[in-house]
């Protein structure tokens, strides 16, 4: 809400001396918050003088241009009292003309720094001002022409033109709505700057009585429309300028001038805030019926929308049909036009939750819109419709009709039961009941009683409903800034919860590994899974759409991080990071399909059945870690080569995180995109498959722009630390020597290692402490199809020195397991 | 080597002679000094104290002599054998003194080398500053609750005051999820976490919820579809504004530096009445010759995020006694929190996943 201070100061009297900032920092602490002050004059500095015009000689240059050197009698403006010689490129002036006259160090608009210089053949010291160049408009056709009584010669012109009003622009909260017009503010102003007086309420005036002489209405819907008030001027004159101080205002406002009658209305619109609507009185055919609009009935809004309208929405109409969407727009066949002679005045009472469907239906935001969704005074509708007659007679040169309809009567506001010390505990001030029942009549309630108080809110204020609310006015107006700071206290807390510590080691562990993390949109597009290569049937497929996403190319929440990291990684890559290694967790989204969420009462705590129904009807959110690496897992340099990124990195990453939980991963190889279908690992926990991890197929990598070999991995986090061992188990060590064999084993080439493994584990019994592949071989020596493992196995027990042979017995029988399991043949 | 002396007569041995054996020893201590290295040194020890070495083969004449020369001749040579070995042992010391000295000085390498064969990986700085925020709250006693992203209407409006028809759901941009009429959302603020903790725990509760939360903003430097807060939530009996005064100010302190205070104005949220907008004091210009400070914009002040007394509707929509218990809540951006913390402007490297960007923060903040 943007108010003109002078206008404020209409309403109501401040102290002398008061500044604009001490006003408006006191609101910003009571709820109106500043958002700015302004003023067309605020760019201007120095000198900016009424001068009259003495000489001016036209004198035609080399150019073609005409100027006209002029004398200007600038008062002792300038120091001298002499005429100030002037150039000036305009000519709608005359010797004897009062005009605008800035003197050398003045500064206009721009940070145009005027000084006294040579042109022309003369030296003109200072400048005559167009409205444009003092930011005053477009209008640039000449300079500024005063009136001949706008004052003397040399007097500052910022009051004479406006310069210096001061608008405020105010943050006005949903609750108050009362702010959204010059009459609430003034009364914040009461309220809050200390020693302001005498507020003047604009809709507080004496109003003709209804009669049966106005205009018939009829309202068929009073819940929708309680109050409608029409009044008539007749005789008006269409091409009656509005008046100067009514445009500056409403453009000061916001809104925009259109013509008097149009401007009037929303004149009385910003003084009261009550939103009135004028009709062209002879296009009206019949008596005025407010009712609920017909399925499928539709309207062409002033706006030139048409619309089509729901049984939901309030319309007025005539005998022609709907002529206007009530309280929201009017409609295009009774608009007031520039030969409309005779202006039909409503000022209604709308219902303020069918205004907020009807906007949000039709998505239409307008001022009288925003109003009457939020709540208006109810009572002043006679008042504000008294006060647009006025002004339309006053300067439309118009006659008031003597009819005054009022069809209905404003609801009663209700009484709330207050604690009178309410305020006190809710605030951890010592508030008395004295003070809280001052507070509440200064914004304007009615209060009875005492201990409980009957507090009767103004009906300006239809947000106070609850007894909370009424403690809200009274804390705000003793002031925010006095509430003590305490600190309470907390029982003894138990800290983070096990999976909060252990995701933090997750993400400690991946950037000890060298991935960075990043944070990515959840949002996806089908054509990125199609980047992924996920086949038709993949489940990953199944997404939650988006009914209003930003972009249609994201409409769904993803079910996979992948996309997201990879695009990331394509971005770095094509940033000229060619080595990245990132990583991200976050909740994916899968859906269940399993029905609405009900929307359950809130007079109540919802039952645990209904409790269960909401959470059964969302979609699966489980924590998932993905991660990247493309280009070098390890950099070359002066200590030898770089070793690029390889699917065993990716695994290895993932082994990292779970060894962080106190897990082991085991792999094996199976198809799945977006993988290589011969490099990718689908990785358990204790049989349990957790995710997935390997080098990233080479058409995926194309897809993303990023080189073949790169690697990823996608793990269900919340599975991992599901399965996270919480008390470890302490070691003991073996102080016994230990005995070492080693043995090749060859095997067909897609005999899976960790199954050779498995069974030399198995084999070797208790005593073999542990076991490592250190060397893998294909070739001639081995034979086509065949490879060789080649193991390192430690014997030891933990309670005596092995004997002679042992060690070689249990390696056989390793030897011998594996033979048996997976045709292992040991090479000599 | 000469046979035994059996008759008593006293035999020449010619070597162990006085000045034979002082001639011995003098060029063994001569052949020793002039061990150049411990190579020589080893040659010298084999050739004056070896088992062959002129000063061995003196020691086995020694039985030669009648028994009453072998104590003076055994002594002589003894102390020959002593001083050599004692000057071998001397020589080798200090050679191998010299020869680690010139090994180590022919190790020297070049240590402004580069050492970056490992890359070093990093946390994401929202991810850090959730994590610093929770501490400070679990610090004081408090715990971290969490909940969905995708939530129920019922959860993230009507249960938070917010009916269908309040003007406030316009405030915040939702982004809705299809059918429609499965009234689900993508949570706009984290304030459904608080519901859901009221509704699964008995007071006292003392939590903080830091989480993502979507409004449909188009994404530019200073709007994001996808953001972070921290909503804070306290339940307890006699909670009052001043607790919530107290507990900001605390946060405040510790986030941003000792004696940053809040400052209270009074604000509309539909989840808490009284309701106010908490600015933060500014922590660049401590609100001390404003005007041309650049993080505060010349305000002193910072706007920080929003709180209040919990609205007794919503105690009664989540099962508590609004007779009985009274709480307050505040909900703070961590985003913006951290981009006038750590003076960044346009917020999008946030979530450009720009490696320069997270590694440049390490993993703590």
């Amino acid at each position: 809400m943007k108010a003109p201070l002078s206008w404020i100061l209409d309403l109501v009297d401040v102290p002398d001396g008061t500044t604009t900032e001490e006003i408006t920092d006191r609101l910003t602490l009571t709820g109106l918050k500043l958002e700015a002050i302004v003023s067309p004059g605020r760019d201007i500095t120095g000198p900016l003088v009424i001068g009259r015009v003495l000489t001016k000689e036209p004198e035609p240059q080399k150019n073609g241009k005409t100027i006209n050197w002029c004398t200007v009698d600038v008062g002792d403006a300038n120091g001298t009292g002499e005429p100030q010689g002037i150039v000036c490129g305009a000519h709608n002036f005359e010797p004897g003309d009062l005009v605008v006259t800035v003197l050398p160090g003045g500064v206009l608009p721009g940070g145009f720094e005027i000084g006294a210089r040579k042109t022309y053949g003369h030296l003109s010291a200072g400048m005559i001002c167009s409205a444009r160049e003092l930011g005053l408009g477009d209008d640039h056709d000449g300079i500024i022409v005063l009136p001949p009584d706008a004052g003397e010669p040399g007097q500052d012109v910022r009051p004479v033109l406006g310069l210096d009003e001061e608008t405020i622009e105010f943050e006005v909260n949903p609750d108050r709505a009362y702010a959204l017009s010059l009459r609430g503010i003034a009364r914040e102003v009461l309220v809050s700057v200390e020693g302001a007086s005498g507020f003047r309420d604009p809709a507080l005036r004496d109003t003709p009585a209804a009669n049966d002489e106005g205009h018939p209405v009829v309202v068929e819907d009073a819940e929708g429309c309680p109050v409608f008030v029409a009044r008539r001027v007749d005789g008006f004159d269409p091409a009656a300028p509005t008046p100067d101080f009514m445009v500056r205002r409403i453009t000061a406002a916001g809104m925009r001038p259109i013509s008097l009658a149009v401007d009037v209305t929303n004149y009385v619109m910003l003084e009261t805030g009550r939103p009135i609507h004028g009709y062209d009185a002879d296009k009206l055919q019949g008596a005025i019926v407010v009712r609920r609009a017909r399925e499928r009935e539709k309207l062409t809004t002033l706006d030139g929308t048409a619309r089509i309208l729901d049984p939901g929405d309030l319309v007025v109409t005539d005998d022609s049909g709907i002529i206007g969407l009530g309280g929201v727009m009017g409609g295009e066949t009774t608009e007031i036009s520039d030969s409309t002679t005779s202006i039909l005045v409503e000022a209604a009472h709308w219902d303020a939750v069918s205004m907020f469907r009807t906007g949000r239906r039709h998505r239409i935001t307008s001022e009288a819109g925003k109003r009457n969704e939020r709540g208006v005074d109810p009572t002043i509708c006679e008042a504000a419709a008294d006060r647009v007659v006025e002004l339309l007679v006053e300067h439309g040169g118009g006659t008031a009709h003597p009819g005054v309809t009022v069809v209905g009567s404003p609801p009663e506001m209700p009484v709330v039961a207050v604690a009178g010390d309410l305020a006190a505990r809710v605030s951890g001030m010592p508030i008395t009941e004295e003070q809280s029942v001052e507070c509440l009549r200064a914004v304007g309630c009615e209060v009875t009683g005492s201990g409980t108080l009957s507090v009767t809110p103004p009906p300006w204020r239809p947000d106070l409903t609850d007894a909370q609310d009424f403690s809200e006015e009274v804390v705000r107006l003793v002031g925010y800034d006095k509430v003590p700071s305490v600190l309470p206290t907390p029982p003894s807390g138990r800290g983070l919860t096990r999976p909060q510590q252990l995701r933090r080691w997750v993400g400690r562990t991946l950037a000890g590994e060298g991935y960075v993390e990043v944070v990515s949109f959840p949002f996806v597009g089908e054509a990125d899974l199609d980047a992924l290569g996920l086949a038709a049937d993949d489940p990953r497929r199944d997404l939650l759409r988006l009914s209003n996403p930003l972009s249609a190319e994201a409409g769904f929440m993803t079910s996979t991080l992948l996309p997201g990291l990879l695009r990331a990684a394509g971005k770095n890559v094509g940033h000229g990071t060619t080595d990245v290694a990132i990583f991200e967790t976050g909740t994916v989204t899968l859906p269940r399909h399993a029905g609405p969420a009900p929307i359950l009462p809130v007079d109540r705590r919802p039952t645990e059945a209904e409790l269960e129904a909401l959470d059964a009807a969302l979609p699966a959110q489980p924590l998932h870690l993905a991660l990247v690496g493309t280009g070098d897992a390890v950099s070359g340099g002066w200590w030898g080569e770089a070793r690029p990124f390889s699917w065993a990195d990716a695994v290895e990453a993932v082994r990292a995180v779970a060894a962080a939980l106190g897990l082991e991963v085991s792999a094996s190889a199976v198809e799945l995109a977006p993988w290589h279908p011969g490099r990718c690992a689908e990785l358990s926990v204790d049989g349990e498959v957790v995710g997935h991890a390997g080098e990233v197929h080479p058409k995926v990598c194309q897809a993303f722009g990023l080189p073949k070999r790169t690697v990823a991995a996608e793990v269900d986090l919340d599975l991992l630390i599901a399965r996270a061992v919480h008390l470890r188990t302490a070691p003991t060590f073996s102080s016994f020597p230990v005995a070492k064999e080693d043995v090749a084993l060859v095997v067909d080439a897609s005999v899976p290692a960790a199954d050779v493994e498995a069974a030399l584990r198995e084999g070797a019994g208790e005593l073999l402490e542990s076991i490592r592949l250190f060397d893998v071989y294909t070739g001639d020596q081995v034979g086509e199809g065949k490879k060789s493992l080649a193991y390192a196995l430690r014997f030891r027990a933990p309670d005596r020195t092995l004997k002679e042979g042992e060690a070689a017995a249990a390696r056989d029988a390793a030897v011998a397991l594996a033979a048996q399991r997976t045709g292992a043949v040991q090479r000599a | 080597m000469s046979g035994p002396n059996t008759d008593y007569d006293p035999v020449e041995v010619t070597p162990l002679k006085a000045d034979q054996v002082e001639a011995m020893r003098e060029a063994a201590l001569a052949a020793i000094a002039d061990a150049a290295d411990l190579d020589a040194l080893k040659q010298v020890r084999i050739d004056h104290a070896g088992d062959r070495s002129p000063l061995a083969l003196a020691n086995r004449e020694i039985g030669a002599l009648p028994p009453q020369a072998r104590k003076e001749a055994g002594q002589r040579v003894g102390q020959a054998r002593g001083a050599v070995n004692q000057a071998l042992a001397a020589r080798q010391t200090v050679l191998e003194a010299e020869h680690e000295e010139r090994m180590l000085a022919e190790e020297t390498v070049d240590v402004s080398l580069p050492t970056t064969r490992r890359r070093r990986g990093g946390r994401h700085p929202l991810t850090l500053q959730s994590e610093l925020i929770a501490d400070l709250f679990v610090a004081m006693g408090y715990e971290v609750a969490e909940g969905p992203v995708v939530e129920a209407e019922w959860l993230n409006f009507d249960a938070l005051n917010l009916g269908p028809d309040h003007p406030a759901r316009t405030m915040q941009d939702t982004f809705w999820t299809e059918p429609a009429e499965d009234h689900v959302v993508l949570r706009t603020q984290t304030s459904p976490v608080q519901a859901r903790t009221m509704l699964t725990r008995t007071p006292p509760i003392y939590v903080v919820c830091p989480g993502r939360v979507f409004r449909t903003d188009e994404y530019d430097a200073t709007h994001s579809p996808m953001f972070h807060q921290v909503e804070g939530l306290v339940v307890d009996e006699g909670i009052t504004m001043a607790h919530l005064k107290g507990t900001l100010d605390h946060f405040a302190s510790q986030l941003f530096g000792d004696g940053i205070t809040t400052r209270f104005r009074p604000s509309y949220f539909p989840f808490t009445e009284p309701s106010a907008e908490v600015d933060v004091r500014c922590f660049v210009c401590r609100g001390v010759d404003s005007a041309s400070c650049r993080t505060c914009r010349g305000e002193g002040w910072i706007e920080w995020g929003g709180c209040g007394v919990v609205n007794p509707r919503v105690l009664v929509a989540c099962g508590v006694d609004p007779e009985v218990y009274s709480g307050f809540a505040f909900g703070m951006g961590i985003d913006r929190s951290f981009m006038f913390r750590h003076d960044l402007e346009d917020l999008r490297p946030l979530f450009e996943g720009d490696v320069r960007f997270s590694s440049a923060f390490g993993t703590e903040i």
